[in-house]
């Protein structure tokens, strides 16, 4: 009875007509020690297929929450180059500046160009100096002008 | 999403997926890549997960789909897939198995049976998914399910009877 049963299951099976509770009942059947003989064959096959059932993924999952790069930390780490750099540029202006040939103190600075404008104006009263004896010329040349007078006389002689 | 949240969803099937990629691959170590990967494509759209009806669908939608690729990339490298599993970290209970010989020809005349077969033959008799189920994990029709599942099984009885005879006789 039950093997006739099982034989109809089994025809139903190959054509795929069972469902799911029958082919429960296959598998139950051929998991059995004893099977009969001329359905041996099967029992391979339910049993690997109880087998396979078994087999479990036992690798990890690295399950790490995926960072995604975010593009607003890109503009905050150029702006942090960009004040690294400036600040670094300045700082290596200030330390070179004697190379550029300017002061860094500035009571330095005062100190220089006042003694460079102390030189200025020795140099300058001195050639004002030579300058006076143009007034000498002048006095000259105003004696020169009584001249003119007597030629004017003259002039006036020799008309008459 | 928490992490735990996700295991909760993911572990039911995690193995199911794993011997799908395994039935098609062949190679224990493809497979294990193959869930991996997978599985961490669901994590990355973990917050699209609530818009899937079936998570568990899905995820063999896209393992089968995975797989495809995999292999094609193999055939269109001129590479044939070569499984070596070198390291046996089997359980227990597959050595058992593995041990009767008999049992072991199931597994390679499944293997010899075409792709889409193969895959039936996991789903339906190995992971006993319904037909619909089957029918949408695969995006068949239902018929088309049933008529390639039985073109399968009648392969597999066949050839075991083959086995069987020349064991015995």
């Amino acid at each position: 009875m039950v093997l006739d049963n099982i034989e109809k299951l089994l025809e139903k099976y190959e054509n795929g007509e069972t469902t799911l509770k029958e082919e429960a009942q296959l598998k139950n059947y051929f998991s059995q020690k004893i099977v009969a003989p001329h359905l041996e064959m099967y029992k391979p096959m339910f049993q690997y297929f109880l087998g396979n059932q078994q087999e479990q993924f036992t690798k990890d999952l690295p399950l790490k929450p995926k960072k995604r790069f975010n593009y607003k930390w890109l503009s905050v780490a150029a702006v942090a180059v960009l004040m690294i750099g400036f600040y670094f540029t300045t700082s290596i202006i200030d330390n070179n500046c004697n190379d550029l040939g300017t002061y860094c103190e500035p009571e330095e600075a005062l100190e220089e160009v006042s003694k460079q404008l102390a030189m200025i104006s020795n140099h300058f009263n001195k050639g004002a100096q030579a300058v006076g004896y143009l007034n000498e010329v002048d006095k000259g040349t105003a004696t020169l002008g009584y001249l003119n007078e007597i030629e004017n006389t003259t002039k006036i002689i020799f008309k008459k | 999403m928490t992490q735990t949240e996700f295991l909760n969803i993911v572990m039911p099937f995690k193995d199911k997926v794993y011997r799908l990629a395994k039935r098609l691959l062949v190679s224990t170590e493809e497979a294990e890549d193959a869930t991996q990967e997978v599985l961490l494509k669901l994590w990355n759209n973990k917050s699209k997960i609530h818009e899937y009806k079936n998570v568990e669908a899905f995820s063999m939608t896209m393992t089968k789909n995975f797989c495809y690729d995999k292999l094609k990339s193999k055939q269109a490298q001129n590479l044939k897939i070569v499984h070596s599993n070198y390291e046996e970290k089997n359980t227990p209970l597959q050595k058992q198995v593995e041990l009767n010989d008999s049992v072991s020809w199931v597994g390679k005349i499944i293997e010899e049976l075409p792709e889409q077969q193969r895959m039936i033959i996991q789903l339906r008799d190995i992971e006993a998914y319904d037909y619909d189920e089957i029918a949408k994990m695969l995006n068949m029709n239902n018929t088309a399910v049933r008529v390639t599942l039985s073109r399968a099984r009648k392969t597999i009885r066949e050839k075991l009877i083959k086995t069987h005879n020349y064991g015995f006789r």
